[in-house]
């Protein structure tokens, strides 16, 4: 049973009279366990494809289940609520709060959940050593670099343990060697947590950590094939 | 979002915008201080006013010529003349109203007294030795006059103080003879100081019998007070029933609506100064909560210059699992956090205000002012403040709240 389903997959915004297609018919499954990028030019739709992956927008026809269910089976709390408990978000800009410190950062997502109180204070330690900036955990953001930052935005997305974690163009504003560090992180929260990590973004080197590559070009899907060349010379140096 | 935390989050909100925050509440502080500083005013100049009327004794009636103003268009006084010495007569007759135990008529005005070339502006007050009583006003040199000077219209005068000092400086006073509208009176005592008793300043007055003052100071035929004292507490209804009876049958008046007197008890007297203290307080009041309006506004458009700086904040939440409620809930708390925090400052500024003016109407006045906070007032202010938060902290919050988390995310 997939994780998450996607058949014939619409969406067109609405500019007054004119309408703009995004995405015209996408479909594909994604099983649990998988890190999957998807790649595409700027205007390909692919932003536009996560965020309805995400729950944060909605089709405008076709198909979208995840978990077996789709927006409609939900009130909009209960979205909030799946989105909070189910799944992870990291943004190309990071979106930390500022003049926060980092641990007040990864806490967040539990204020707005029902886990106890008396074990947020671990989950956030432990969300933030996995990315390896427990020597960083009371610092402000600001205190932080880039490719630090990110990695805070990541301890968020994994504070609550989620069945997916949806990263939008996670390397885009770091150097080249952060973006190295990021996209280890995250295979490794694919290989050695069994994380599901769906990522965006037009860089065929940060695509080519994972291990499925879904390409898209004016809202439509022209090939979906796992990544042959796993092991690049780029990751060697990297370890 | 448990409460609790949606409030820590609010706070952390306003913490990270200090200076701003500071700014905002300026003008709820304002606002709320000065509605604070009125309202403890306000009771305290009812307080003084209700103590000097206590001054007068609580048995006392006072009968006043003229009809009793019932409004503005009412005010001039008319059948002014009306109190006059048959009244006395009339209603000091055991039989018309027996629980009577004093009358005493008063009439007083403003003239001027001259001793060797000095001179000075006074009251002048007639009276009868039941003044000594009334007022508690026994001379510290002399005597006061007694039934004989007025029975005699003898050209006798107490006088108070500050005439002394004017007229006299530190000279000997008492036998001395002054000059009142041209008639020579003997200073036969000399008031200690008093200041304010009851609406008047003795100090600054000199006390003749009435009936000198009728014939030979003012040159009238009639009074301007009756003083009356009732034999107790209790005999104040009948008594000023049986007044007004007498008056009537003296006056032939058969319809009461067009009586040439009215008569006021104690009571009477605290309850309509005590309704324009409360009128002039809700007046001031009410343009003191003009700030408050403004203030609140100052709250809006800060509240909607916050919502749009912070709208990836709002995103970001959003995308995390944040409810719309969670999100108005956030943005709501902060203005009515702000808006208490305003109130909490101004209640305790205009308090401060407040017992300063006291001081300083009791030490360089000289008044018997006493610092009142009314309790009701700080709740009042509070409430008033939370409300003003509430109102003018929804709109914008709702703004927040309806935000679409995409848009928000991509704001720049």
């Amino acid at each position: 049973m997939p994780l998450l389903e996607v058949r014939n997959l619409e969406k067109n915004y609405k500019d007054g009279d004119t309408e703009t297609p995004a995405l015209r018919g996408v479909s594909f499954t994604i099983e649990s366990g998988e890190f999957l990028a998807i790649m595409g030019p700027s205007g390909s739709g692919k932003s536009t494809l996560l965020h309805i992956l995400g729950l944060l927008d909605k089709q405008s026809s076709g198909e979208y289940l995840f978990d077996k269910k789709g927006w409609d089976d939900y009130e909009e709390d209960e979205i909030s609520h799946i989105r909070n408990k189910k799944m992870g978000f990291v943004f190309q800009a990071f979106n930390l709060l500022p003049r926060t410190t980092v641990f007040e950062n990864v806490e967040l997502p539990l204020l707005y959940s029902d886990v106890p109180e008396s074990s947020w204070k671990k989950r956030t330690l432990d969300a933030i050593e996995a990315v390896g900036l427990s020597h960083r955990a009371y610092y402000e953001s600001s205190q932080l670099s880039g490719g630090e930052r990110q990695r805070v935005a990541i301890a968020r997305a994994l504070v609550r343990d989620p069945q997916i974690i949806f990263a939008d163009e996670p390397t885009g504003n770091l150097d080249s060697k952060s973006g190295g560090v990021i996209m280890k992180i995250l295979r490794e929260l694919n290989e050695s947590q069994n994380h599901t990590i769906v990522l965006i973004t037009h860089e065929t080197y940060t695509a080519e950590h994972t291990k499925r590559i879904i390409r898209l070009m004016d809202g439509k899907m022209v090939s979906d094939e796992p990544v042959q060349k796993r092991r690049s010379i780029n990751d060697h140096n990297l370890k | 979002m448990t409460f609790r935390h949606s409030l820590k989050t609010a706070l952390r909100g306003l913490k990270t915008n200090k200076s701003r925050s500071a700014l905002t509440i300026l003008g709820i502080v304002i606002g709320i201080t000065a509605i604070i500083l009125i309202m403890s005013m306000g009771q305290g100049a009812q307080d003084l006013i209700l103590g000097q009327i206590q001054g007068l004794g609580s048995k006392t009636i006072v009968v006043i010529p003229g009809r009793e103003p019932r409004g503005p268009s009412d005010a001039a006084q008319i059948f002014s003349d009306s109190l006059k010495e048959r009244d006395i007569e009339a209603l000091t007759r055991t039989e018309n109203v027996p629980t009577l135990k004093q009358l005493m008529p008063i009439i007083f005005g403003g003239q001027t007294a001259s001793y060797l070339g000095e001179t000075y502006r006074l009251t002048i007050f007639g009276a009868s030795e039941f003044i000594s009583e009334m007022f508690d006003l026994f001379p510290e040199e002399g005597l006061f006059f007694g039934e004989n000077e007025i029975r005699g219209r003898a050209n006798v005068v107490v006088i108070g103080s500050k005439v002394k000092e004017e007229l006299f400086g530190t000279d000997e006073a008492l036998g001395k003879v002054i000059k009142i509208k041209d008639r020579s009176f003997r200073v036969i005592g000399i008031l200690p100081k008093k200041g304010q008793v009851s609406f008047f300043n003795f100090d600054e007055a000199a006390i003749v019998p009435y009936t000198t003052a009728q014939q030979y100071v003012f040159g009238i035929k009639y009074f301007h007070r009756f003083i009356i004292e009732a034999d107790t507490e209790k005999d104040i209804p009948d008594t000023v029933r049986d007044i007004e009876l007498t008056l009537r049958d003296t006056h032939g008046i058969t319809d009461p609506s067009k009586d040439d007197f009215f008569v006021e008890t104690q009571a009477d007297l605290a309850n309509r100064l005590g309704v324009i203290t409360s009128v002039l307080t809700l007046f001031l009041v009410s343009v003191a909560a003009i700030s408050l309006l403004v203030g609140g506004i100052g709250i809006m458009n800060i509240m909607f210059v916050s919502v749009t700086e912070r709208t990836r904040e709002i995103g970001l939440r959003k995308a995390i699992g944040a409810t719309n409620h969670d999100i108005l809930m956030q943005f709501l708390l902060e203005a009515i956090l702000l808006t208490a925090i305003g109130g909490v400052i101004g209640i305790l500024l205009g308090a401060m205000f407040a017992f300063t003016a006291a001081i300083i109407l009791t030490n360089v006045v000289g008044l018997n002012w006493t610092f009142t906070f009314p309790i009701y007032a700080a709740l009042l202010g509070l409430g008033i403040s939370t409300l003003i938060g509430l109102t003018f902290g929804l709109y914008p919050a709702r703004q927040a709240a309806r935000k679409d988390p995409i848009e928000a995310l991509r704001y720049e």
